[in-house]
């Protein structure tokens, strides 16, 4: 089945209209009034129940507390009916994690690494057994879960992973040995997502191999044990520990999905949770432009409200488009995700870099409007920006998300070079290919047709010099990080850009005319970004000021340090 | 053990923390796009016909509300705290808004002889006009005994011993049943619906009915001439002494 991914699209400059056109509208009435009425729900829990700078003080949510939010339903919400859950549809899930992203991230991420990825296995990959037996507790936050991958020497290179589970001479159990480190939920959970080698016979060959299997373990089969909490930077008041596995005997009923295929479980729970983060965060950054906001309304210095200057309008210009293109992105994907589209991996791994990096900058803005009061403790802007900064750094960091975002288009390319064969023509078709670009069979209001053809531009632009790269580097382009990055960097801003015109075309078409502004900006924006990136990639004269620039980083690590010495 | 019935009242009515803005044409305030909820003190009553329900007292709660189709949402909420099923007396847009109490206490009246609950229990005041008369009007109706501005309610051999919050203070009384209650504010902490609740809820049913069906008129009998905000709070004046006080106030024809 061919894809209809506009992201894998673009690589091939094509603009794919399947999946941006119209805005995804997935809810039907039922559904939007039963998430509304959960968001009063959630909004009351947090406004007077949870105390989000308490918790972030004590390192810990009160134990009481976390019975309320049983009691609230709040850890079972994509758990089907049967076993206990709310049936929550991915956008829906999405729009109630905005609360956390609002509130409290910290307490997000105990509830987001127990539902999202701590039994996320059980959900994708579990027999009609195992969900039986362990949903119905899970869901109702009788035990927690955990995902227990990482290790101190595997952690971007998560095939290397070093834990075993052996099969004993019966069969009957896997014997496990391992340590995982940084594991949210670590020192609380009973039931761990837990990913280890296991010695697979190749059939063709004969030959033992280690090949990942995933497993649900329980703490209950003794020899699980934890290390105590990790003092972090922020999101403190989730537990992230250490989990030590010493002969763990696991039913062989306890594999999840196939023996062996445990990486493609990981991959896929990882990838299946990560639409939740670009939604929570939208909850964040219009929080904070709150904020920035209203003290920009109020605060007066020189001889006007901070409001009336340049420097302050443009700052919070930013913030909105930023929040406004990271939105759109987030439910477009959770979007697609719940119309079936076959494949969202690439806008998954682009929402997520998207979202923290912007949230990232908004906070760090909310801050300098702020000044002084922004870094001050009690003000309460400062702990946003501990609580953001791991945003950037787990569920896949943003550096190996952009070369997986950009290999998987380059891989793209390469198959279609390889099917035309001599590589001089390829160009010339690529040329031909862009050029045919008509008008979107999509009807687009009038006020977004320059973005459209600004959309349009970039993408042929963007396929030119991609395809121009692949050609340069071949099979080395995989190790050309700056141009993979580059790349990356355009595919996101492509992808941002077709977002936020659907949603404001959407809007348009149902009489509102308002977002058109917020599009075109950004769409304005992101036009001379990518221009700056494509030219960069075509500029031979900077890949030789990029290759300068690269051995300076090598002879630092050679150095083992800063490279120049004293001026003085 | 569980033998009585009861039939809760509750109101949609714009959100207490909304800023509230007057209409252009001044005849009332400005509804469309403004966040709205359940009436605060129908909370009260909602939550006090739950807790009667825990308590065994109670075995069925009907929870009932006038008004929009959006009213539909507001009787949710109410399912979503526990009530049992809804009715829904649906006013057609234009005349939802002139609905008043003589209306509403009409309609519940006609509700209690179709239900025949043994207490009927409402918000003490909407806050939206703050009227304070549907359960007095419903009481005086239904001649049945009233127990308003109730801040404690406990049930004890068929009656119920109220403690009202009234100017002077507490008043005790005790009232026979069938009877009407008005919940104020003090009268417990509603709980907030939680989310497999508001699933439930989803499954209880709501009837819908017209006050044609009812047999009642709600034509308003009260006519909104103007609405105005309050007068802008004016700057006040410092003065150094008690004399130069007295004299701003004999200047201002205060004394």
């Amino acid at each position: 089945m061919s894809s209809t991914s506009f992201a894998r699209g673009i690589f091939l400059g094509e603009l794919r209209e399947e999946e941006i056109f119209p805005y995804p509208q997935v809810l039907d009435s039922d559904q939007k009034e039963t998430i509304s009425m959960m968001m009063e729900a959630g909004h009351a829990f947090f406004q007077n129940t949870n105390d989000a700078a308490a918790n972030d003080s004590a390192e810990k949510i009160p134990e009481e507390q976390l019975d309320e939010m049983r009691q609230l339903g709040m850890y079972g919400l994509m758990v089907p009916e049967e076993y206990g859950g709310l049936a929550l549809t991915n956008t829906m899930y999405a729009k109630f994690g905005e609360l956390t992203g609002e509130y409290d991230l910290g307490l997000g991420i105990h509830t987001g690494a127990h539902q999202s990825i701590g039994y996320k296995g059980i959900l994708l990959y579990g027999n009609p057994e195992q969900k039986e037996k362990y949903l119905p507790s899970l869901a109702s936050g009788d035990v927690f879960a955990c995902f227990c991958l990482t290790e101190p020497s595997s952690g971007s290179d998560a095939s290397s992973i070093k834990t075993r589970a052996v099969l004993n001479e019966a069969g009957t159990h896997y014997v496990m040995n391992g340590a995982k480190i940084w594991i949210s939920n670590g020192g609380i959970a009973e039931i761990f997502t837990v990913f280890a080698q296991t010695p697979a016979i190749d059939a063709k060959t004969g030959e033992t191999k280690d090949k990942i299997t995933a497993f649900i373990v329980e703490r209950a089969f003794g020899g699980v044990s934890h290390g105590p909490p990790e003092k972090k930077m922020g999101i403190k008041c989730s537990n992230t520990s250490e989990v030590y596995f010493e002969n763990v005997e696991i039913p062989v009923e306890n594999v999840l999905g196939e023996v062996g295929g445990g990486f493609k479980v990981a991959m896929n729970i990882l990838n299946n949770g990560r639409f939740g983060m670009g939604a929570c965060l939208t909850g964040t950054m219009r929080m904070l432009i709150s904020k920035a906001v209203d003290h920009a309304n109020n605060r007066k210095q020189f001889v006007s409200n901070l409001r009336e200057y340049q420097g302050i309008q443009q700052k919070i210009a930013r913030m909105n488009l930023l929040c406004y293109a990271n939105e759109s992105m987030a439910y477009m994907l959770c979007g697609n995700m719940d119309r079936g589209a076959p494949e969202y991996q690439i806008e998954a791994a682009m929402s997520k870099i998207f979202a923290s990096q912007s949230a990232w900058d908004v906070c760090d803005e909310t801050i300098q409007i702020l000044g002084g009061a922004g870094f001050m403790k009690d003000v309460g802007i400062e702990r946003w920006m501990r609580d953001l900064r791991i945003f950037r750094i787990f569920e896949g960091t943003n550096d190996i998300l952009k070369l997986f975002i950009a290999l998987n288009g380059v891989q793209e390319l390469g198959n279609l070079f390889k099917k035309q064969g001599n590589l001089g023509t390829v160009m010339g078709l690529a040329q031909k290919r862009v050029l045919g670009m008509g008008s979107l069979k999509t009807k687009v209001h009038a006020d977004l047709e320059p973005s459209v053809k600004q959309l349009q531009e970039d993408i042929t632009k963007f396929h030119i010099a991609t395809s121009a790269q692949v050609i340069k580097y071949k099979k080395k382009i995989i190790e050309q990080q700056v141009v993979l990055n580059r790349i990356a960097e355009s595919s996101i801003l492509l992808q941002s850009m077709a977002a936020v015109i659907s949603r404001a075309n959407l809007a348009a078409e149902k009489g509102d005319t308002s977002e058109v502004v917020l599009a075109s900006a950004w769409c304005g924006e992101a036009h001379q970004k990518i221009a700056a990136l494509v030219a960069d990639m075509q500029n031979a004269d900077l890949t030789k000021v990029d290759n300068a620039t690269l051995n300076v980083g090598k002879l630092s690590l050679d150095n083992n340090g800063y490279l120049a010495q004293s001026p003085i | 053990m569980a033998s009585l019935r009861v039939l809760v009242g509750c109101k949609r009515v714009i959100d207490y923390a909304v800023k509230i803005r007057v209409r252009p044409d001044a005849l009332g305030v400005v509804t469309d796009g403004v966040k709205h909820s359940m009436n605060p003190f129908d909370e009260n009553a909602i939550e006090e016909a739950v807790r009667m329900k825990q308590k065994k007292i109670v075995k069925e709660i009907v929870v009932a509300s006038c008004g929009g189709t959006q009213s539909q949402e507001t009787i949710r909420t109410a399912l979503a705290m526990g009530a049992d099923r809804g009715i829904h007396v649906e006013i057609p847009k234009g005349t939802d808004e002139s609905l008043q109490p003589l209306a509403v206490a009409k309609i519940f009246a006609k509700l209690v002889e179709k239900e025949n609950p043994d207490i009927v229990i409402l918000g003490k005041q909407a806050i939206d006009d703050d009227s304070n008369q549907t359960t007095q009007l419903l009481a005086g109706i239904l001649e049945w005994p009233q127990g308003t501005m109730a801040s404690v309610v406990e049930h004890s051999e068929g009656k119920l011993k109220i403690t009202r919050e009234v100017d002077g203070g507490l008043e005790d009384i005790s009232v026979g049943l069938p009877a009407v209650i008005s919940a104020d504010l003090r009268l417990n902490e509603p709980r907030y619906a939680t989310l497999p609740n508001i699933m439930k809820a989803k499954k209880k049913k709501i009837e819908k009915m017209s006050p044609e069906d009812l047999g009642v008129d709600v034509t308003p009998r009260l006519k909104v001439l103007k609405v105005v905000d309050p007068p802008v709070r004016e700057a006040g004046d410092k003065v150094p002494d008690v004399s130069t006080l007295m004299d701003k106030l004999k200047e201002k024809g205060h004394i």
